[in-house]
Formats: C-alpha cells, structure tokens, sequence
C-alpha cells in the first residue's frame, strides 16, 4: 500500500457493492453462542447476560431489541472486549468473529481488532468524542492508528472523503473544527464517519439516534443505511425503539432479562410474533398509523437481575401463562416457531399464533394495514 | 384492557383549606396564554450586541378543563421554557398568562403562593426529580406540608395519594433508590396531585420510561384525569406519545406555534410544511412501510 490514493480506491475496486442479502447463508461474521456474563455487586450477583446466542451475516442488520437492562449492550460490549472486568466477568459461551474466537484473543490482539474489522458508534455522540482534539484530528487518528505507513496527507485527504460520505458539507473546511461546534446530529455523523474509516466488517451501533431529535434521528439513520451499504458490513443494531428496528433491520432479536426470547426475520416479528413480551411490547407502543388510541401495557415490571424469577423469566408479567405450572417450573429454550429461522423461548407459543388471529395478539396490528402472511418477509 | 395499576381507590376528597378557586367544571377555559414571550440574554451595553434568545416568540393557547394539551417539538423549540413560564418560575418578557380568568403574569412570588397549588408540574427525570434523602412519604407529603396540612389529615392524604397512582402506601417509608423509574413517577404524580390541582404541566413526564413503563404511565395518567376533570399541558419531543394522550395538539418551532388544531386534523392532515417533516421523519413500526434510501 502507498499512496493514499489507492487506499481510497482499492477497497472500492475489490469491493462487490452492496452485497446481495441472500449472503446470509454464507458463514456468519460473527457468532455469539451460549454467552453468559455477570456483574458482582456488594448487593449479589447480578446476571446480566445469560445463554445468549446469535449470529450476523455479511452485510446483514441485526437489531437488538429490548428495555433497560436486559443485557443488549453487555453482550456488544464483551464481543468488542469492552466489558469493565471487575465487576464483570464472562461465564461461559464464546464469540467468534471469522472463526477466530475474541473471548481468547490477547489484549493487543483485540486492540488491532477494535477500530479496524469491528468498529461501534455509541448513543451520545458528544462524550464519544474527544473534545480537546479537532474532528478531523480524530478521524486522522482512527485511520493511523491502524496502518502506521500511511501519511499525514494521506489520511487527511482520506477523512475528508469520509466525511462527505456521511453528508458533511465543505468537509475540507471543518476538518479543524471541535466537536462543541458540532451540532448532535453532525457529530453522530462524524463518529459514523470514524466508525467506517477502516472499513469494517462488522459494526455495533449502540442506540445511534437515541440522543437525536426525531428529523435529525431520519437523516443519520440514512447516511447509517448508506455506510453500511456501501462498507458491505455486518451490523449490530442496539435499540429500544421499534420504529428503528422496523426501518434497518433485516432480523431481529428480542431480549428480556439477560436473554433472548425470540428472534426471527423482521417480517415475522412484528407481523407474526410468537412470544408474549414481543406481542406485549407491540401493544405498549405509541403509535402514528391506527386508530385505536388505547395503548395495552405489560403489567409488572422487568425482574431483578439478581433474584430472577425461575422458570420463564417474564411468567410474572405474562397474560398467556394461565396459572400453569410449566412456566414458573422449566425454563425455555428457543425452540423454531413457524416459519425457518423464527424461533421463539416460551412453552406456549403456538397460543400467540391462535390469539393473534383475533386475541391480545390482534391488538399488535390495531390500526396497521392488515399484513397477509409472507408479504412480510424480505428475503425468502 | 389490562391497566397496571387500576386506582381503585373512591375518588379522593380535597385536602382542607381548599384554594381561592372552586373546581372549573368539565370544558371551562382553566389556562390562557395571549402572545407569551420569553427572551433570555441581557440588553446589548458596550461590550455586548448580542440578540436575546427569543426562546418563546409569542404564543398563544388555551386549556379547558378535563383536556389535554399536546405540546410538540424539537429540543430548542421552546416547549419547556413555555412550561416553566406557565408555572411562573421563569417572568415572561411580555404577553399574558390568566389561570381562570385571572392575570398571573406579574404576580409576585408572595401572590402566586396560594395559587400555585392549582398548577402543579411533573418532570421528565424521575430521579433527579425527588430527594433522595427523604421517605417517599414525606416526598408526597411536603406540598402538603407547605400549605399547611398538617397531622393524621396529611398521614391519610399521602396514603390515598399513593394507592391513586398505583403504588402501596406500605412502600411509601421506603428511599427513591430503592423504586425503579416508572414507579418514581408515579411518586412524582402523586406528590403533583398532593393539593388537588387544577392544571397539571407534563414536561417529557414518559421520555425517561422504556415502552413498557411508559405505557402504563400513559394509562394513569388519561384514567386519573378522567376521574379528576385534570387539565393537562402535555410536553414532549414524541408525536406518537403525543397522539395517545392529547386532545388537541400545538406543534413549536423555533419559539413558535407553526400548527395548532385538534388531534385528528394535525395528525391526518398537516398544513404546515414543518409539521409533515416531522410527522414523515418518524419511523413507522413496520417493516412494509419502510422509507426508500435516498438515491
């Protein structure tokens, strides 16, 4: 590599542009299996993340759904080796990243890692960046960092392009400016812009738009979908709102308390889900499109990390449990549920299926046109 | 329909030495606002020729009893300064603001003391909202406290306050560390209602709450103002939250109210080209109705 010229155009040249999605079926980018992490606390162990699989597909989205603590940012933060130990500490399972397993990968291993073929965008843009450095310095940095041959006007001429990538204009101009002359939305931007810099494979974006107003949040979702898009990277979509999730993702994965509960094509989530606290979750949810404005909220509130309840761990909270025993006695596993690749972690689950044809169930489509069976899916 | 938290408790009597203003009945005018505007910054001297910040630029509204008001914008827009004008905690540059007919605008601290028990407000941060050194049951109990009730009458308003919201009044000796989120709101609401107000200013009082929580927050708050004839300023950045709970609907900007109109007009047919940007700007939770990538 020698020029800063080829290095902008050689990763264009090899690249097969936007990847097809049906890629999925090839190897996974990265593969989370059986994952558990715990956090000791003066107050007792605090499980935060328990048995957690999933896998992402080149250039696949896979958004990570679920409310405060249920373990979806603890679960990114130990595949990028982010996970402050102590208090935490990871249990068992193992993350491989193209096959190599990062739970095992050494400190400076990890840190060749970070930044390059995994790189993450965090909710609040403004205390992800330094403010004592200029952006362009930042990004300069980011690209340096990892390919010490490249040149100072190399990799200025490299961040400029970045920065137009994600919709800066008269980057050259502002490359000396600091974050506080940013605005949220431009500096979300610019720690986009950092986070495609060395062309990743896969990206963890932690609740991107979180901290943004809502015409802001449309923008940077864009220019997330076209970085994405355009580096062929896998991503991680952490969020708590499923208005996101229906706009990026490709598949989703719920969690509750430290696991998952369900996961499947986005189509099938909010079309046909086939555990309770999805079908709850749809029916807490504001909404624009509909007319019915009564929400259906989830009685109860999440449980204790620390003394979960045994069983399920949402029978406390859940309308379909009736009183039976199964739930509070046996855990679940996530076990198929309807079409390939849905697969659902309650007992009863074919029940969701019956009462969403006209049951609680039904409520999740109030207002919303009416979804014909696999019109949803985008990918067969 | 499930409700979390049905206040099953018979509707609660107002505490003693009831405010200088009988109840409005349902659908009479409790707030106005004519041309409210509030300007932050100090007059340009010699060193200075900045312009104020015209975070409220003169806007007008009113509330009637038993309805919501929605007020809906971006963060800067001036929404919560509007808030904190209509509580009188900050003085407005000009304009007025009449709580049932009367002018409150330049009310001194001393007068709008026994009227601010009508108008009471409710905050977005449940934490940072309370004291965490005090027992939920004196965080109730200190607006009644302030105006003077006193003795067994406070010990059972506070309970009756706290079984209205949702909460047992046996948890009421307990620390706010000790409450998640969505029920420390409900301690917020609770000590709102403590003097039977006739407003109530909602500031993002849902933004803090996953979906969930802040669903059933959503439920108290329509059923207690069902059962209370409440008058509600609903602020927040969410159109959805907003659709839900109001009835009618103000969109600001810039210091501004760019659209007002009753919920189903704003919502299904915007006229204002910055209502729709926002309106389309909000991600539909469902996966066929996509927006397509700008080319």
């Amino acid at each position: 590599m020698g020029t800063g010229a080829e290095i902008v155009s050689e990763p264009q040249a090899s690249e097969p542009s936007p990847r097809p999605v049906s890629a999925r079926r090839a190897e996974p980018v990265v593969s989370i299996r059986d994952l558990s992490v715990c956090f000791d606390t003066p107050d007792g162990v605090v499980h935060a993340v328990d048995s957690v699989s999933y896998d992402v597909g080149p250039g696949e989205i896979v958004a990570v759904v679920g409310e405060s603590g249920c373990g979806k940012t603890v679960t990114a933060l130990t595949v990028l080796g982010l996970l402050p130990q102590p208090p935490g500490r990871v249990v068992g399972g193992e993350v491989r990243f193209e096959g190599r397993d990062l739970l095992a990968a050494s400190r400076r291993e990890l840190r060749a890692i970070r930044g390059a073929a995994i790189s993450m965008i965090f909710q609040d843009p403004q205390s992800s960046l330094n403010p004592v450095f200029s952006i362009g310095r930042q990004i300069v940095d980011v690209l340096r960092a990892h390919d010490r041959r490249l040149s100072k006007a190399d990799a200025r001429a490299r961040t400029v392009e970045l920065l137009s990538t994600v919709g800066i204009p008269e980057p050259a101009s502002r490359l000396g400016e600091y974050p506080h002359q940013w605005s949220g939305g431009m500096c979300q931007r610019a720690m986009i812009a950092m986070a495609i810099a060395n062309r990743p494979r896969l990206l963890i974006a932690d609740e991107p738009t979180t901290a943004l107003d809502v015409t802001t949040q449309a923008q940077v979702l864009d220019v997330l979908r076209v970085a994405q898009r355009e580096t062929g990277a896998a991503a991680i979509l952490i969020t708590h709102d499923l208005g996101v999730v229906a706009e990026m993702a490709d598949r989703v994965v719920v969690m509750y308390a430290g696991r998952v509960v369900e996961t499947g094509s986005v189509g099938a989530i909010f079309h046909e889900p086939r555990h309770p606290y999805t079908v709850g979750l749809m029916a807490s949810l504001p909404r624009l499109d509909g007319d019915d404005d009564n929400l259906d909220p989830i009685p109860g509130r999440p449980p204790s990390l620390i003394s979960r309840p045994s069983g399920c761990c949402f029978h406390p909270r859940c309308q379909l449990r009736r009183q039976r025993d199964r739930c509070v006695e046996q855990a679940p596993v996530l076990l198929e549920a309807g079409r390939a690749g849905h697969r659902s972690a309650c007992h009863f689950h074919d029940e969701v299926r019956s009462e969403a044809a006209g049951g609680a169930a039904g409520e999740v489509r109030k207002g919303g046109r009416p979804s014909p069976a696999g019109v949803a899916e985008p990918v067969p | 329909m499930t409700s979390p938290a049905p206040p099953s408790a018979p509707a609660p009597a107002r505490p003693s030495g009831a405010g200088p203003y009988a109840r409005a009945a349902p659908g009479d005018e409790v707030l106005r606002v004519e041309d409210l505007a509030v300007h932050f910054g100090s007059p340009a001297g010699q060193w200075r020729r900045a312009e104020p910040v015209r975070a409220v630029d003169g806007i007008s509204f009113t509330l009637d009893a038993g309805e919501t008001l929605g007020l809906v914008g971006e963060s800067g827009c001036g929404k919560s300064t509007t808030a904190l004008a209509v509580m009188r905690l900050v003085t407005p540059t000009s304009g007025r603001i009449l709580f049932r007919g009367q002018d409150i605008t330049t009310h001194s601290r001393k007068r709008m003391r026994p009227l601010r028990r009508n108008i009471q407000i409710v905050f977005q941060d449940p934490h940072a909202s309370v004291n965490p050194r005090l027992t939920v049951n004196r965080i109730v109990a200190e607006p009644l406290e302030v105006h003077g009730i006193v003795g067994t009458e406070r010990r059972a308003r506070v309970a009756q306050l706290l079984r209205l919201v949702g909460l047992d009044p046996e948890h009421g000796a307990r620390h706010p560390h000790q409450f998640s989120g969505g029920q420390l709101q409900r301690v917020g609401i609770a000590r709102a209602l403590a003097l039977d107000p006739q407003v109530l200013v909602l500031d993002e009082p849902v933004s803090a709450l996953d979906v969930s929580i802040q669903a059933q927050i959503i439920t108290l708050l329509r059923q207690l103002q069902d059962r209370l004839g409440l008058a509600y300023l609903f602020i927040s950045h969410d159109l959805s939250v907003v659709r839900h709970i109001s009835h009618r609907v103000a969109v600001m900007f810039r210091g501004r109210i760019v659209e007002t109109g009753d919920r189903a007009t704003v919502y299904r047919s915007p006229t204002h080209a910055y209502t729709r940007a926002l309106l389309a700007a909000v991600p539909v939770p469902d996966p066929d109705r996509r927006r397509a990538l700008p080319a």
